[in-house]
């Protein structure tokens, strides 16, 4: 018997509920108003009194509306046919909605139901399985997509029979299976998984240490981020902020791209709608958009389902890494998930922790930032989900309580900077503040070995140390001016400015800038440090800035030039002219 | 109002603060309006037939048997052609003396655009002001706020780009507006001869404040009807979109929530994304343009007003006196359109990109040369080179009374850069030096 309710109070999303049963805390039910049904999230509970956050607006509720409660969590629905799709933050297919605006209350099925997916089996009558095991797969936009025991179902089971090869829509029973009682399950391609709880379907959480090429510069050769891993990026607004995280995005070498838009602008989804579907992913070649979920929650939608947006993003990539696959989460930006729970906790009135948000704010974030991570599945196989969320902290100020709660918990800080970005010096990321925890594994550095040859991270530290120098000696030069310090001290900056143009700079609207392959950097890298290892004599500091803007020339059109290619070459004979004039 | 004839009066108040009245009423709708003795209200509270009404005007003399009657219906706005030329208060009634508005009545504050639906904004807007058509280009379907000090020509530079930026209509909706500057609207689009093509809703500083936060609503339903309904282009223009957040702030304080940074309401980013993100672009060819001014104290945008606009909007434009050449500009370096790069050297010449970045590159030599000055350092010969580049970027291009169109702006940028430097030091891709570089 399913409980039901009445609308007691009404305060703009927060409506009390009189419950005529038991009741579950996070549990959802749907408020009648007029022939539409809301959908709302149980949050606390007091005695008869139920509060509920609705996740729509309530204008026109009245007191005395009923309400129907489900016995059940928010809920995500899991199965192929997930991919390329543009769901909200309760996972409603955007493309299925009618008309131009949004309507209340307007909820639909994210899978489609009539759709025939060539199904292979996987285990065979007789096998041993348990919740997640792999009993077939479906080709989702080329990729192996497997159809796992449902993660729900607790214990181990025999298989009775599984269907053979052949066409099947997510509805069709594809296996039944057996428990120890005897009794029987039919499995279908479709499960149901409530999103604030982890997916816990692995064997091991290793430290991760594969590097997940990005193909931004800044990232790979300074701060690389590993598969599995976790990093933010807080900035100010209009430091690039959501150009760099589309960059990340459209190149990084992941199986599946999950972006969840989560309180921003809805042109910058609209972008993503646009290009996804015409840009090729760089490492497969086909359709970015094929490999892309986007989750948007846009700052005018619902507050409430806000929060629930990102947890759906995360359930998501969860059921994905549990069929061994490369995932990366990308959400733009926490902050706006961290206000959400500030307005609810007002609401409730709650005694509020620093600027009004939440007391346990930190211990939220940590929680969602530990559900990514690099895992060895049941079978051996490997899957991992890299998350990457944005900042946006109040002010500019990085002593905020998210960006601290984020800092925290995620092993990448990449700080963009209001200076770089006020100079045009793009992607705007700091790069001494910036840091990666994994480029001081030694297990990464055993893995980037196979992948670059000699002392890589060497280089990589020598280089930071550099652009710390260079820092160091411009300061110095402000407060002495340029002839009173030795010219020398010239050398060592107009060095570390050659690492910022030609390393860290990089141009996101250039078709060939904006993506550089780990050869490229690696290339790139030697080069430059050859030219910092370089003994220089000059005269006046007058000549040194002279000289190495001309370095800075040529290596920014080698940046721009096709790989390798002639007028690569020519640069290059020209650059190794002008390093000749030197010696 | 006509009271009609099932509606019941209640005549018992049980409580009154200075903006919300209580009282014990049944069947009433969250969001619902009410009038007071005739001042209008609106349901903010309900808790069983406890009803919480926050009243516009304020609670000045409403007595406790004061007459309350509710209206059955969330604010509203009738629309249609014959809004055109005309304007009205924050209720949405004629102050002009003309005649009610004939028309569909639409609940204001509607739904959300599906972001499946809107169409990726593509159109340049142009002003003629290269501060903004070169270094931050506009494009229809945009938002975007001037931040600036209270004391800068915000309402002038804005009343030019309005009548330049060829809209099919244009909206005004003045906040805590001066009466001077009402006026001042009112002559400049009188005198332009576009009266025809205006519709405005504005609350004077002589208005009580909360009735403020009805305005944006009020005139972003009228440019969804005819964005919508007629497939105009409209540009709305919010000003000053500070003193609905202020106004935010006092309702806020007197429903005793618990404020958040500078005394803000907690919800202030999702109350100010609600209204600029109703700029779109529509599948079938209209589109809603949202042109704010966000003023701010002493230049200061890290208080909460202009930091939680910044994150919502796309881009700012900062107005700056330049002391060097004595005319207001618009700064290059605190200013950013984020649609830029979807019409700059797509729409306008294939070197605007570039061009743009490297002026705005030497225009920052020029800024460390200038600190290099100030600190009583002796300059090199580049440095004296910026330094005459940006007295000239800042006269000739940045100050906000240029007005050319975009491919002289461009020709004006090169012939900047051939005056005052080598190739070698503008940093531009080879192939548009070969090109532009004469």
């Amino acid at each position: 018997m399913a409980t039901k309710g009445i609308v007691k109070g009404i305060i703009s999303n927060l409506v009390t509920v009189y419950a005529d049963g038991p009741v579950s805390q996070n549990e959802i039910c749907y408020i009648s108003l007029g022939d539409i049904r809301l959908m709302a999230e149980v949050l606390k509970i007091n005695g008869d009194n139920v509060f509920v956050q609705v996740f729509e607006s309530t204008r026109g509720l009245k007191v005395g509306a009923e309400v129907e409660f489900t016995g059940h969590m928010l809920e995500v629905t899991l199965g192929p046919g997930m991919l390329s799709r543009n769901y909200d933050g309760l996972q409603n297919d955007l493309d299925k909605l009618t008309g131009v605006f949004l309507k209340r209350g307007e909820y639909n099925f994210p899978l489609d139901t009539e759709r025939l997916w060539g199904f292979k089996p996987l285990a065979k009558a007789g096998d041993i399985v348990e919740a997640a095991s792999w009993l077939g797969e479906v080709i989702e936009n080329h990729q192996p997509h497997k159809i796992m025991v449902p993660f729900v179902m607790e214990g181990s089971y025999t298989v009775k029979s599984v269907v053979a090869e052949g066409e099947y829509k997510v509805t069709d029973t594809i296996a039944v299976i057996t428990d120890a009682d005897g009794k029987d399950y039919e499995i279908n391609m479709i499960q149901k998984w409530p999103v604030k709880k982890p997916i816990l379907v692995h064997t091991e959480k290793p430290r991760p240490f594969r590097l997940l090429e990005t193909g931004v510069r800044t990232i790979d050769t300074a701060n690389p981020i590993v598969e599995g891993g976790t990093g933010f990026i807080p900035g100010p607004f209009g430091t690039g902020k959501t150009v760099l995280q589309h960059a990340i995005s459209k190149q990084a070498d992941a199986d599946i791209v999950i972006m969840a838009a989560c309180g921003e602008r809805a042109n910058e989804v609209v972008e993503i709608f646009v290009e996804f579907p015409e840009l090729e992913d760089p490492h497969t070649g086909r359709k970015l958009m094929e490999r892309t979920i986007i989750i948007a929650n846009t700052s005018n939608m619902p507050v409430a389902s806000r929060e629930a947006s990102v947890y759906t993003a995360m359930t998501i990539a969860e059921y994905y890494r549990a069929m061994g696959l490369k995932v990366l989460l990308m959400a733009d930006s926490t902050s706006r998930w961290a206000q959400a729970l500030r307005e609810m906790s007002n609401r409730m009135e709650e005694l509020p922790g620093q600027d009004a948000f939440p007391m346990d704010l930190s211990a939220i974030i940590g929680a969602f930032y530990s559900r990514a991570g690099f895992v060895y599945l049941k079978n051996g196989a490997t899957g991992s989900i890299t998350f990457i969320g944005t900042v946006s902290p109040a002010g500019g100020n990085l002593k905020e309580p998210v960006t601290e709660g984020t800092k925290k918990a995620a092993r990448c800080f990449y700080a963009l900077e209001q200076n770089r970005a006020d100079r045009k010096r793009y992607p705007a990321v700091n790069p001494i503040d910036s840091y990666s925890k994994y480029i001081e594994y030694p297990e990464f550095e055993e893995y980037i070995k196979t992948k670059i040859k000699g002392d890589w991270i060497g280089k990589v530290n020598q280089m930071k140390t550099l652009l710390q120098r260079g820092k160091e000696v411009q300061e110095q030069i402000n407060i002495l001016g340029d002839d009173g310090v030795p010219v020398d001290y010239h050398v060592t900056f107009w060095k570390s400015e050659v690492i910022d143009f030609v390393i860290l700079q990089q141009d996101a609207f250039d078709k060939i800038d904006s993506v550089c392959p780990l050869e490229r950097q690696e290339y790139m890298l030697n080069l430059v440090m050859d030219i910092c290892n370089k003994e220089f004599n000059f005269e006046t500091f007058l000549d040194v800035m002279d000289y190495f803007k001309r370095i800075i020339n040529i290596c920014k059109q080698m940046n721009y030039s096709e790989f390798h290619s002639p007028q690569f070459e020519e640069y290059l004979t020209k650059l190794n002219e002008l390093l000749k004039e030197q010696e | 109002m006509a009271t009609k004839a099932f509606q019941k009066i209640y005549t018992k108040i049980t409580a009154i603060t200075k903006a919300t009245c209580s009282l014990k009423a049944e069947g009433v709708g969250n969001d619902e309006l009410a009038t007071i003795n005739g001042r209008l209200a609106q349901v903010v509270k309900i808790m069983g037939n406890d009803i919480t009404l926050q009243v516009f005007e304020g609670t000045e003399g409403i007595p406790t048997n004061a007459e309350v009657i509710f209206l059955g219906k969330a604010p509203s706005l009738k629309v249609s052609d014959q809004l055109a030329g005309r304007f009205f208060n924050a209720f949405g009634n004629p102050i002009d003396g003309g005649p009610e508005i004939e028309g569909i009545e639409v609940e204001i504050g509607g739904p959300s655009v599906n972001p499946v639906r809107r169409k990726q904004p593509s159109e340049l807007i142009s002003t003629g002001i290269a501060g903004i058509d070169l270094n931050n280009t506009l494009v229809s379907g945009q938002k975007i706020p001037f931040f600036a000090d209270p004391d800068q020509p915000y309402n002038q530079v804005m009343a030019n780009v309005a009548l330049r930026a060829k809209a099919d209509k244009i909206i005004l909706g003045g906040m805590g507006l001066t009466n001077d500057d009402y006026l001042y609207f009112k002559n400049v689009f009188n005198n332009a001869g576009v009266l025809d093509r205006i519709v405005s809703f504005v609350n004077t500083t002589e208005n009580p404040p909360v009735e403020r936060l009805l305005i944006p609503d009020m005139a972003l339903t009228a440019a969804e009807f005819f964005a919508v309904e007629k497939n105009e282009k409209v540009l709305v223009l919010l000003t000053d979109m500070t003193s609905y957040a202020d106004a935010l702030a006092i309702v806020s304080n007197r429903m005793d929530q618990i404020p958040s940074k500078d005394s803000m309401p907690g919800s202030l980013y999702s109350d100010l994304a609600k209204i600029y993100e109703k700029a779109v672009q529509f599948p079938a060819g209209g589109s809603i343009t949202i042109i704010a001014v966000t003023t701010l104290s002493g230049g200061d945008i890290t208080h909460a007003i202009p930091d939680n606009t910044g994150y919502i909007t796309e881009g700012q434009l900062f107005l700056r006196r330049d002391s060097d050449v004595g005319k207001v500009i618009v700064d290059p370096f605190r200013s950013l359109s984020r649609l830029k790069q979807l019409v700059a050297g797509k729409k306008t010449r294939e070197d605007h990109p570039q061009v743009m970045n490297a002026a705005v590159r030497l225009y920052a030599d020029a800024a460390n040369a200038k600190t290099k000055l100030e600190n009583g350092f002796d300059l090199t010969n580049y440095d004296e080179r910026a330094l005459a580049f940006a007295k000239d970027y800042s006269e000739q291009l940045l100050a906000i009374d240029v007005n050319i169109d975009n491919t002289q702006m461009l020709d004006v940028a090169w012939s900047l850069f051939k005056t005052h430097f080598k190739p070698e030091e503008v940093n531009i891709k080879q192939n548009l030096i070969d090109k532009y570089w004469k």
